[in-house]
Order: C-alpha cells, then structure tokens, then sequence
C-alpha cells in the first residue's frame, strides 16, 4: 500500500523545541520532515501519534502568518498520548495527520472588532487566531483578550500576555479563580464571565470568540446574552474525542433534535447560532 | 433470469472453494445459530438460514484490522491494506441494504481504502429469506428483497435457484458454473415472483410504523428525556447492540505493541456508541455519560441522522440487536411502536 493512499498513516515530525509552560503543560515545537509547511488554518487541529501508546487530537496553536516552516502544539499532559508526548526529547520524532477540520473564519472576521474568551488551555487554539490577527493587524479593528485561569501558574504564554498588556491597540484582561496568598498577582480574582461587562461592545460590529472548558461555555454565553451580542457573531471552539479526524469513527458527534455535527469535519469552531439548537453542544 | 439446478449449484460452490483464488465464505450453521465463516464444503452452505449472528459487514471492516504497522525504536510507520479477496455465499437482501449504506460511509469525506479495497475485492451472493427470524421486520423496512447490491442475487424455486445476476463481477462468477446455468422457465419466473409476494407473511412483528415517518417521530422525541430515560432503564450499556448492528460503524483505533516490543501495529477496532467511554476525552470529561443519552444517540443515527446524511434509514430490520439484547430492551419494534402510539 502506498504512504500516500492511506488516510491513516501519520507523516513523520520532529521536535525541534520543548518549553514548559505550566506544571502540567509544555509547548511543542514541531517541523515535518519531509520539508513541507502544516498549511493549518488558525483553529485547525492535528492527530498526534507516539508509536505503541495511540494517537491524540490535538490544537495547532501557532499562527500561518509567522512564516516558520514549524508549527507549535501546547499539550496538557491528561493521557497517554500527551504523558508519553512529555517524555519526549527535543530531536525524537512523532506522527502528525492532518491539519484537519474547520478553523476561525479569518476573512469573515477582517474589519470587526474581536473580543477574545479563552479559559484555561483554551488559550491554545486562540493564540493561533489572536497572533494571525496581531500580525494583520491593519485588517481588524479593535482586540479584546480575556483569559481566565484557575490560579496565577496556570497562566501561559507569559510573554505574549504581558506584550498583549502592554500593547495600546489591544484591551487585555487576566483573571484566575484563586491567588495563593503568597503569590503575586496583579490582574483579577474572579470566573471569567466579570470581565465580559467591562468590555466596551458595538453590537453590530463585535464578534466573540470563546474556548475554554466545557463548563465555562454555557456562563460565558449567559453574559454575552446579556450584552445582547448577536449569536452569529460568536464563534465557540469545542473539545470532542476526535479520534480519526476524518468523519468516520463517530466519536465526536454532536447531537441535536435535527441532525448531528462532526467536531472534526463541521469544526471544532462553531458558530453558535449554528450549534445553539444542538443539546450536546454547549 | 437464469436458474441453476441445486445439485449443479452445491458442485459450482465445491469447484469455487477447491480452485478459485478467492477465499469462499458462507452461511453455516453454529451451535442452534447461522454464522458467516469459511466454507470447507457446499455441504455445509445452508441457503435456509434466518438470520447470522454477525451481519457480513466483518468482511469488510473486520472486528480488528491494522491500519499502520510501526516500529518503536526508530518510530516509523509503514500503512497496511490487509485485503482478502472473497466470495460471500448466502447475504440476506436487508444485510446487501446495509452494505450498500455503509459505502456510502466510506466514500464520503475521505475515502477510505481499508473499507473500499475488501469491497472491490469481494463477490456478493445474496440469497431471498427462506426463513425469518422471530425478531425480523424487513418488510416493513423495505428490505426483505432489493433489487440492487448483490453481484448474483439466488431464489430457492425448488429444485433449483432461480440466478439474478447484478453485476459484471457475478456475472463472470457464474460463468465458472458452466453448463449448469440455464434460463429460467416462465414456469420458474412465476415462481420466484410468488416466492416474493408471500414473503411478508413469514414476518411475526407488528410493525405500527412506517419507515419514512421516523425521521420526523425521531425529531419529535428527541427531547422527551422520560421515554428515553423509560427505555433505557435496564440497559447494561454493553454494546452487543451495535456490535451486531449492519449499519454501525464506529471504530476505536489502538496501538498493540508485539511481545518483542520492538514493533507493533495501529489497529483499527469496532466501537459502539452505547459504551459509556464513547465520547470520554482525557481529563475524565464524557460529553455522552448518560446512558439514556447515548440509547436515544443510537435511535436518531438510525432513523434521522443518517437519513440527512445520506438519504437512508439505518435500520434494515434485521432484528439481530433485539434478538441479542439481555436485557430485552433493544427492539426497535418496540421503541418505534411506543413512539408511534404516543404521537396518534
């Protein structure tokens, strides 16, 4: 059988970078080692695969426009797959298939505002679409960015928060749910949902975009429902067990009373005015 | 229309298994049950069968196929079709249903060779119900004959088959019959056409429903948790359901090492949505974790969600998941009967 005619058969990657980024976190950079670029659309995920322990679905959370030859993947370390991706050392190689499913819609959002949501590890997939924007900046309006952890070393992509703080054309907000009296922490003690009605909103004109864990979409919605937000412009990433990222195992079905969505062929990013009817949606 | 006479047939299907390349499978009996598994002799090819304990769809998505072989000290991975070429005797017309749907399934988004391969390379011969199980409403699924998905499609007329050929590929099987193969008589015609007309007859369900309004009942319950809750109350979420399932498909894909540990094999597994790790991701969340969530799951990919899809119902009336349900709660009869008298 050749390479190319099986849907399954991952090309092979290297890690070409390794950084913690919290306890249980590391951000992975990767370079495919036959020489081609991912291609991934911001919000697009892969399938990782370490040989004798399985394969993963797993957000790409670097942007296109930074004109690597890599990509960068940011994994908790929850399972097998991203326990034994921890273990791995700079210079070994994994399997990657894809990219795989439907990103952010970058063209539908160019000349609006953005109010970015992310909880939690929810900031991978973001960060894929809030540097595509930084790096076009010209073709969005006004950037929000609000991101919630539970505790202040939890929080990733230190860097980069701090850039987002500092940079004037970007209005940034950090949260954690507890700060340990012995930890420094000047943002805010809270859920995530306090900062939603700080945010200065044109309704016409706003479009959100919200990832996080699956019990912050539903708060996250109530508050944007309150500032009237319309649901066609909030765009939701959503976790599933997408296990063959082709449409076909059926694990990562979303089930309503009308029909049934595929995380990895109709998403992960749904619009919410799309997903809304779905039960198991949000 | 040809015919064939039935000792003719029982040497054609000895000749196919003692010089044909293909490996030749058929229905045979098993303990007091009718499996699909190799045939050694025509003797043991029983063309009376009700119903096989697995439908024939493990030919072609096998219980356990690999889909990529590995190596684990220098982690590269080679893909693997593993496809054997076959002859399936004896497919009930609701089971060449399924398989036809279950193309669809693997032709849509990416096509998927490990799926299409053992399909091109197999030769379906379907058989008409001689026998019906207790548990069958085909009929009223519209399934108990078909006029397509078979290569050559048999009628027990007596003494003889009646041969409906179907394809180019049952057509150059049946030329390995020879001599044997003759036209049918009118005599004959009459006969398979009776054969058909008092098939319904054999059916012990009573069906209240029709087929084409489940999509739109489906849609209508999909909200009432209590009947879903009531339904699914003693299901032991074990999954024989869909693992006897002809319509379902989903699959689990797992590494298995070798006892070398040196190389091993990505294997593609079936799965079922009424396990309740189905839709588990790491960290323990479960976006299914009821059990009656995952039961009602099953009943809208059935009767909704695969008629968006693809336009059919994924219930063939086989009756396989009511037959080997332990808890007796599987009959789809039963559920879309409920369904129907709750809504007139």
């Amino acid at each position: 059988m050749n390479a190319e005619d099986s849907l399954y058969n991952p090309q092979q990657a290297r890690i070409i970078g390794k950084r913690k980024l919290t306890d249980d976190t590391k951000l992975f950079e990767l370079e495919l080692e036959n020489g081609d670029r991912l291609n991934q659309d911001p919000g697009q995920f892969v399938e990782l695969s370490i040989p004798g322990v399985g394969e993963a679905p797993i957000s790409v959370t670097s942007s296109p426009t930074r004109g690597l030859p890599s990509f960068e993947l940011c994994v908790r370390a929850v399972g097998n797959v991203t326990n034994a991706l921890h273990e791995r050392s700079i210079g070994s190689t994994v399997g990657i298939r894809g990219p795989y499913g439907e990103g952010f819609p970058t063209e539908e959002l160019q000349g609006h505002d953005l109010l970015f949501i992310a909880g939690g590890l929810g900031i991978a997939p973001l960060r894929s679409l809030i540097n595509y924007v930084l790096d076009k900046r010209d073709k969005y309006n006004d950037v929000n960015i609000l991101y919630g952890c539970k505790r202040p070393c939890e929080q990733m992509f230190e860097d980069e928060v701090n850039h987002w703080a500092r940079r004037q054309d970007i209005y940034h907000e950090a949260t954690v749910d507890f700060c340990p009296d012995n930890v420094c922490w000047d943002g805010n003690i809270g859920v995530i949902t306090q900062l939603i009605p700080g945010v200065d909103i044109d309704l016409e004109n706003t479009y959100a975009v919200v990832c996080g864990p699956p019990v912050m979409y539903k708060f996250v919605l109530e508050e944007l429902d309150k500032k009237e937000l319309p649901h066609e412009h909030i765009y939701l990433s959503l976790e599933r067990r997408m296990k063959c990222g082709l449409g076909k195992c059926g694990h990562c079905q979303i089930n309503g009373a009308e029909e049934v969505l595929y995380a990895c062929q109709d998403g992960p990013v749904f619009n919410y005015d799309r997903v809304k009817g779905f039960e198991e949606a949000v | 229309m040809k015919a064939i006479n039935k000792s003719d047939f029982s040497k054609f299907v000895d000749d196919l298994i003692e010089n044909d390349e293909r490996e030749v499978v058929g229905v045979q009996s098993k303990s007091n049950e009718f499996a699909f598994d190799p045939l050694r002799s025509a003797e043991d090819l029983r063309l009376d069968y009700d119903v096989t304990i697995l439908p024939p769809k493990k030919y072609f998505m096998p219980q356990r196929e690999t889909l990529v072989e590995y190596n684990l000290d220098e982690g590269n991975t080679t893909p693997v079709n593993q496809v054997v070429p076959r002859i399936i005797m004896g497919i009930h017309p609701y089971d060449l249903v399924a398989i036809e749907q279950m193309d669809k399934v693997f032709e849509d988004t990416h096509e998927d060779p490990h799926y299409l391969e053992k399909r091109r390379q197999s030769v379906l011969v379907g058989v008409n119900m001689n026998s019906v199980s207790d548990w069958s409403f085909a009929h009223t699924m519209g399934t108990a004959t078909t006029d397509t998905g078979y290569d050559l499609m048999l009628t027990d007329i007596g003494d003889r088959y009646a041969v409906e050929v179907g394809s180019s590929k049952g057509s150059n099987l049946l030329e390995k019959a020879g001599n044997a193969v003759e036209d049918i008589t009118p005599e004959g015609i009459k006969k398979v056409k009776k054969f058909k007309e008092e098939l319904p007859k054999k059916f012990r369900k009573d069906p209240q429903f029709d087929p084409f309004e489940l999509p739109s009942m489906l849609k209508n319950y999909y909200g009432k948790d209590e009947f879903w809750e009531e339904h699914a109350e003693d299901c032991l979420s074990c999954g024989t359901c869909n693992l006897v399932c002809p319509t379902c498909y989903c699959f689990d894909v797992q590494d298995v090492n070798d006892l070398s540990l040196e190389e091993g094999e990505r294997l593609r597994t079936w799965d079922g949505c009424m396990l309740e790790a189905f839709a588990e991701v790491a960290g323990d969340e479960n976006f299914r974790e009821e059990k009656a969530g995952r039961y009602r799951h099953r009943y809208m990919r059935k009767g909704r969600y695969m008629y968006n899809r693809f336009g059919d119902i994924a219930c063939v009336g086989c009756g396989r998941c009511s037959e080997q349900c332990l808890p007796d709660i599987a009959d789809p009869v039963e559920v879309f009967n409920d369904m129907k008298e709750g809504t007139s």
